[in-house]
């Protein structure tokens, strides 16, 4: 056993704080100790991308993470990306393009494509392609989730002429 | 799993380098690499876990009039954000845009790759043709010492390398390279990142008239450590590029590295990719 650490951070804009052994994942602590279930365990080395979420504005692996490294940082989980803008229009776009069918990797590739949204990152498929590399879909086949994400961009780029984003 | 009985988070290098003093340290960057070898057994936690994420000598990427210094802990995303890394060390920034997924670029360090040292990390590669080396930092006596090792003599072995457990990498310094200097970057793998690379070869050189200058070359994945080919590179120095020289550097080239057989390729097949690949990037670089 490692011994535990107390950290504080921010969590989907609100501050906490926790008791964590030093050796423990991010995934594990928002799944097991925050009741965070949204962000899923998949594979638990970085391959799937089913824990994906944005620590200081950027997507990383929640499994490939310490936990004690969360301290002092700012963590946003998919609970907290879809009641963003660009999350609403992600959820609503993933749902008008059946981009959803066991519902596994759903989470992670929208933590993933939000960033993607937010960094401009979503521009045409060839760059929704390359950055969800790293999002494993054992269902769909991708296509539908492409189309999704082209359209939730498309969103933000509207929304953000009308001062939304 | 071996118990952490103490975490720290320094916060200035001397604090880093003062707790490393001890040596029964496991430094934290990313993570990528760690938690995956720690998870899996294959590596022991020391009693001291050391995170150094939060030590701000080791950011930044800076250029100093000869060198750029890469601090330890940027990440390959910066890397590839990096107008002067994509403009002066392109070959780095290739290797940067085939490395893993959008998720580990944005944790994965350039540090961590280089003090991972295994035989196949993408950044390595380049890194060795651009004739960079290791700043290493300790506190044997209570003062700050620095020292510095070129890359070529830095790795021993998969996952060894000449850092001594109290020393920290705080940056790694690239010479800038001549005018004119190109380079190509090549990974073999089916997952265009996520793979780890079946072989990787970084090439480079400056076109002076018809001739090659500065020819560098360097594989990954073909032996222990990454390596350079220098043999290779006296076959091409100062030559006019044609057919039979492309030949015969190829030639030189595998019995320089003689690639080994493992889960990912066979020799034969190593052999064969080096053989066409690397004809295929001096080509490329020729032509630019
Ligand atoms: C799914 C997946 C895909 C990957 N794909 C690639 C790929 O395409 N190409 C590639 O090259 N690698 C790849 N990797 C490996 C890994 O991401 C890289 O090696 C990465 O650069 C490691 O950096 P890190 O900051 O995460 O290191 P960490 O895991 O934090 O550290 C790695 C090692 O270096 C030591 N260390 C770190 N920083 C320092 C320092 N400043 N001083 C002394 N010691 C230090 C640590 O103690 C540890 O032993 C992949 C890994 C995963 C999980
Ligand atoms: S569970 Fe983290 S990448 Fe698969
Ligand atoms: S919908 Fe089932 S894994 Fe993607």
């Amino acid at each position: 056993m490692s011994i535990n650490c107390d950290i504080a951070f921010t969590l989907n804009g609100v501050k906490r704080e926790i008791t964590v052994p030093a050796a423990m994942t991010a995934l594990e602590m928002l799944r097991e100790r925050l009741g965070l279930t949204g962000t899923k365990y998949g594979c638990g080395e970085g391959e799937c991308g089913a824990c994906t979420i944005l620590v200081d504005g950027a997507t990383v692996n929640s499994c490939l993470m310490f936990a004690v490294d969360c301290d002092g940082r700012d963590l946003v989980t998919v609970e907290g990306v879809v009641t963003r803008p660009a999350g609403e229009r992600l959820r609503d776009a993933f749902v008008a393009h059946g981009a959803v069918q066991c519902g596994f990797c759903t989470p992670g590739l929208v933590v993933q494509a939000s960033h993607l949204i937010v960094r401009d990152h979503a521009g045409n498929e060839a760059a929704i392609r390359r950055g969800i590399e790293g999002n494993l879909c054992r269902c769909t086949g991708y296509r539908k989730i492409i189309e999704a994400i082209a359209a939730a961009a498309d969103a933000a780029t509207q929304g953000a002429e009308h001062g939304s984003r | 799993m071996a118990g952490i009985e103490r975490y720290v988070a320094p916060t200035t290098l001397e604090e880093a380098a003062g707790i490393l003093r001890t040596g029964n340290v496991t430094v934290l960057a990313g993570g990528t690499d760690l938690m995956p070898q720690t998870h899996a057994g294959r590596l022991q936690f020391q009693p001291v876990l050391m995170n150094v994420r939060r030590v701000p000598e080791l950011s930044g990427i800076a250029n100093q009039g000869t060198v750029v210094r890469i601090g330890a802990l940027v990440t390959i995303t910066e890397l590839l954000e990096s107008a002067l890394v994509h403009e002066r060390l392109n070959l780095l920034w290739q290797a940067c845009d085939h490395f893993a997924s959008d998720q580990i670029r944005n944790a994965a360090t350039i540090g961590g790759n280089v003090c991972n040292a295994s035989p196949a990390g993408d950044t390595l590669i380049p890194l060795l043709a651009l004739n960079a080396r290791a700043v290493l930092a300790a506190k044997p006596n209570g003062t700050l010492q620095l020292r510095r090792v070129p890359l070529t003599e830095f790795f021993l072995g998969p996952g060894r390398s000449c850092r001594a457990p109290p020393e920290l990498l705080t940056a790694v310094e690239v010479p800038l390279p001549p005018a004119g200097f190109a380079g190509e970057f090549y990974k073999h793998g089916t997952r265009p990142g996520l793979d780890i690379a079946a072989i990787s070869i970084a090439f480079g050189a400056r076109r002076d008239g018809q001739l090659l200058r500065d020819v560098r070359l360097a594989f990954g994945a073909v032996a222990p450590t990454p390596v350079r080919a220098p043999r290779t590179e006296a076959a091409l120095e100062g030559q006019p590029l044609d057919a039979a020289k492309l030949e015969a550097a190829a030639g030189i080239a595998l019995e320089e590295v003689q690639p080994i057989s493992d889960l990912r390729a066979s020799d034969w097949y190593r052999r064969e990719l080096i053989h066409n690949m690397l004809k295929r990037v001096i080509t490329h670089v020729h032509q630019l």
